[in-house]
């Protein structure tokens, strides 16, 4: 191990911590003697705990609110634990959700809340049974209490005891604490990861120093699945210090001693590229094909009552229909692997939300078993549902396989953003018609796209129907007599992914914006009528009356302002935002505020769950204002932050968050702020100016 | 050879005139905090400070930078608007990803450094060439105004 490894892994004072490449306690000659119960921590015989944590740090605090769980009921302090990437693993490190080691969905906690609490239950016991054994008392005279066990005036530390508890049996279960003893659940507590990240020691996949390692600069052919068909290296070849340029079928890179001299090395070859199949493909034709695609009737999703009867004889009869565009991730890491292939097997050093695809798939590229590729998981500098795929790891393993020693591949912006697997475009077609006092009496929205799950997670589709989809268009909180739901399956001709609130993120913005249409249509106000609809669905009710009173709604707005509401249940979690919107005379729109109310179930750690209320709430405000991804001649036209704009701190709105304590089981708080923002502000913008959007980004359709 | 004064230590490097210099700290010196966003002054994660002006080191040549004094992310704690931000950073847990946070801090502290006690507007002025996607930017201006000692 290198140096600098060793010396970045290890652990630093109270409150920080710091995380290196490799495993350095198994790689280390004079390990202590420790106890590790089960695969998530470890004691070693001075007391450190660490623990490995089974799901990706990405922003959303995982790295924090898992180990609170395990602290709980170890009874250890928060800020002396020690963290560690988890290795590549499905059997040790799924989600129990998915079945995989896949950090997506806004799973983490949902998955962990349980079994990061056992986890640290079953360490608890054991190392009260060692000292109870010890003293030759009875465990209940034993309590444990910040990395001790206490039995009257003796006490001995944790340390002291991992060579007894590691001799012990591991109980299959233990009893959890009562909610009433928790002392972290639920208290806001400081990020383990905040200091790190706050003096540049913090290390992600592109930060990876390995002893004698190139740095690569690459490009894939600019039109998604078209191929490479010549390049002339004789230039970049000249340049000192640029050593390699290796191809494959799609894609090229040059090796160099240095980023800037393989950035100088890719711009020197002269490349041909074949566009293939897709060369001709645009964002513009194939938005007529998906247009054409909608107008046939597709899979039933959802059917309550007869919706097409009821809108047959309906007197009111409201139609809309919304155009939603392909949008690019844009993590602010650009994508980046290293790889070093070598006698022992191959090692990678990334950032990945899915290290157990990565690692089996790298194995079957290099044709080695699983156990001797190794992923070296880092910090991630943004994911987004970007990281869920592996393309930019199996690029760099194919790579490896025509080069000697290590070389870390890092894609430029331009290659992040034109190689992206974007969230894909939809088209969606509601009717509904109002009974006579102006409520629905049906609804139809047959929504219209790709079936990302189908290539993803194909178990998510049943019957043909993409349930993520579907999500949030089925299901509504809403009671709505006659539903008819329906979707039809339209694909672009290359991989489209997940993109930060999957599902919800496209359907709710489309279902909150027509039944603002609908209650416009019945002269109603749109959080009154909304209350009429939830008279089931009290958790919903709940934060649309917390949100609105918080928010003031109904309350004087100055000229060309306005407000508007969305309501969402999504991820086992319940969202009302109310957005305020100012529009300039020149029809400029600016997001003035927005207020949150969320009832997420038990939270764990608050201050993370409004922190990505108020992160996906800016994520979402991005892609809805400017966020679309064009293609011409195959390629797509954006390239960086120029012309694929995202907010900025002038254009970020003060953001309110209000929290309402729940004993329900935990929900999702990663993607549900982002789904729910669009059409609370593009309800505040037809309450300002009478204009309704139905096609986004924002300042493409106004 | 190229002779630059980063966090107070005189460096010389073998390196073409004309590489940006954050290739240099990340790269050859291994100071890998500043970090690569875009590669053209559009994002701000590649923020440094030469001579105490916050720069893009993405777009600067080192070569520029011979005889100034470099202050980076992993030395911005020595000086005080520096320390200031990144008590206010853990304060009021400003990081996600964190990804962007070394250039966000490193604007932050040259704003504090000249402007000890920043209007709104010039903390938009100072602060919207740096690119955050978590969106942290609620608790970026709440953590200026912190370490400027306003509530």
């Amino acid at each position: 191990m290198s140096e600098f490894s060793r010396r970045d892994f290890v652990k630093v004072g109270a409150g920080g911590l710091a995380l290196g490449f490799f495993l350095p306690r198994l790689a280390s000659a004079a390990a202590p003697r420790s106890f590790a119960p089960n695969a998530f921590l470890r004691i070693d015989d001075r007391g450190q705990v660490t623990i490995t944590v089974p799901r990706v740090e990405m922003g959303q605090g995982t790295y924090t609110s898992l180990p609170m769980l395990i602290a709980e009921e170890l009874e250890v302090e928060l800020a002396t634990i020690a963290l560690e990437h988890a290795p590549a693993s499905d059997e040790l490190y799924k989600d129990p959700a998915l079945g995989e080691q896949i950090t997506g969905g806004s799973l983490a906690i949902r998955g962990a809340f349980d079994r990061m609490r056992q986890a640290g239950a079953v360490a608890r016991t054991m190392l009260i049974t060692a000292a109870a054994a010890a003293w030759r008392v009875a465990p209940s005279a034993c309590k444990a209490e910040r990395g001790t066990v206490t039995s009257g005036k003796r006490t001995l530390s944790y340390g002291q005891l991992v060579g007894r508890a590691a001799a012990l049996p591991v109980p299959a279960d233990v009893a959890l604490k009562p909610p009433a003893d928790w002392k972290l659940i639920g208290t806001p507590a400081r990020r383990l990861d905040a200091a790190i990240k706050g003096d540049g020691r913090a290390i992600y996949g592109i930060d990876v120093r390995v002893p004698g390692m190139k740095y690569a600069a690459v490009a894939a052919c600019p039109v998604l699945g078209g191929t490479l068909a010549s390049v002339d290296a004789k230039t970049a070849l000249a340049i000192p210090g640029v050593r390699r340029v290796v191809q494959l079928d799609n894609a090229v890179a040059v090796i160099a001693d240095n980023t800037w001299l393989a950035r100088r090395g890719l711009q020197a070859l002269v490349i041909r590229w074949d566009g293939g199949a897709n060369a001709e493909f645009s964002t513009a034709k194939f938005a007529q094909d998906l247009e054409a695609a909608s107008r046939k009737p597709g899979l039933v999703a959802q059917k309550i009552g007869d919706a097409p009867g009821a809108l047959a004889r309906a007197g009111t009869r409201i139609e809309a229909v919304y155009h939603l565009p392909f949008l690019a991730h844009a993590p602010m890491e650009p994508l980046n692997c290293t790889v070093e292939l070598g006698p022992n097997g191959c090692d990678i050093w990334t950032g990945t939300q899915s290290p157990a695809r990565a690692r089996a798939s790298s194995a079957k590229i290099l044709g080695l078993p699983v156990e001797r590729v190794r992923i070296h998981n880092q910090y991630l500098g943004g994911g987004f549902g970007r990281r869920l795929e592996i393309d930019y790891v199996e690029q760099a393993v194919r790579f490896a396989k025509q080069v000697t020693g290590p070389v870390k591949y890092v894609w430029s912006r331009e290659e992040d953003i034109q190689q992206d697997i974007p969230r894909p475009a939809y088209v969606n077609r509601l009717s509904a018609a109002l009974g006579a006092d102006g409520m629905p009496i049906a609804w139809t929205h047959r929504m219209t796209g790709a079936a990302v799950m189908a290539r993803f997670f194909p178990a998510l589709v049943k019957d043909g129907i993409d349930l993520d989809a579907v999500d949030c268009a089925v299901d509504m909180p809403y009671a709505i007599p006659n539903v008819l739901v329906d979707y039809v399956r339209h694909e672009p001709p290359f991989q489209v992914g997940n993109w930060r609130g999957v599902g919800p993120t496209h359907n709710v913005v489309v279902v909150e914006s027509f039944l603002d249409e609908l209650a416009h249509a019945a002269r109603k106000d749109p959080v009154a009528y909304r209350r009429a609809l939830l008279g089931k669905s009290p958790r919903a009710l709940a934060v649309l009356d917390l949100a609105a009173a918080k928010a003031g709604w109904g309350t004087p707005l100055p000229p060309r302002a306005g407000r508007g509401v969305s309501v969402q249940a999504a991820f086992g979690t319940f969202i009302s935002q109310i957005a305020e919107v100012v529009v300039a005379a020149d029809g400029t729109i600016k997001v003035t505020r927005v207020v949150c109310a969320v009832d997420c179930g038990r939270i764990v750690n608050p201050d993370t769950v409004r922190a990505q209320m108020e992160g996906g709430i800016v994520f979402a405000l991005s892609a809805l204002m400017w966020g679309k991804i064009t293609f011409e001649h195959g390629r797509v036209v954006e390239s960086n932050f120029h012309d694929y704009r995202v907010v900025r701190m002038d254009e970020a709105p003060p953001i309110e968050v209000h929290l309402i304590t729940s004993s329900e089981a935990p929900g999702g708080i990663g993607e549900p702020g982002t789904a729910a923002l669009g059409p609370a502000v593009l309800n505040a913008i037809f309450a300002a100016t009478g204009k309704r959007l139905r096609a986004l980004p924002i300042e493409a359709a106004r | 050879m190229i002779k630059l004064l980063i966090n107070g230590k005189a460096r010389a490097l073998d390196v073409p005139d004309d590489m940006p210099l954050l290739y240099a700290l990340r790269d050859i010196l291994g100071l890998t905090g500043t970090k690569f966003g875009c590669g053209m002054a559009l994002c701000g994660a590649c923020t440094i400070h030469v001579d105490g002006q916050p720069v893009r080191s993405c777009v600067m040549p080192v070569s520029a930078a011979a005889g100034k004094r470099l202050t980076t992310i992993e030395a911005v704690g020595a000086t005080p608007a520096g320390k200031r931000a990144q008590d206010a950073w853990l304060e009021l847990q400003v990081a996600q990803c964190g990804y962007c946070q070394s250039g966000q801090i490193m604007a932050a502290a040259a704003l504090l450094a000249h402007t000890p006690q920043p209007t709104d507007e010039e903390i938009d002025a100072a602060m919207s060439g740096n690119i955050c996607r978590c969106g942290t930017y609620p608790r970026i201006r709440a953590a200026i105004k912190r370490a400027a000692g306003k509530p």
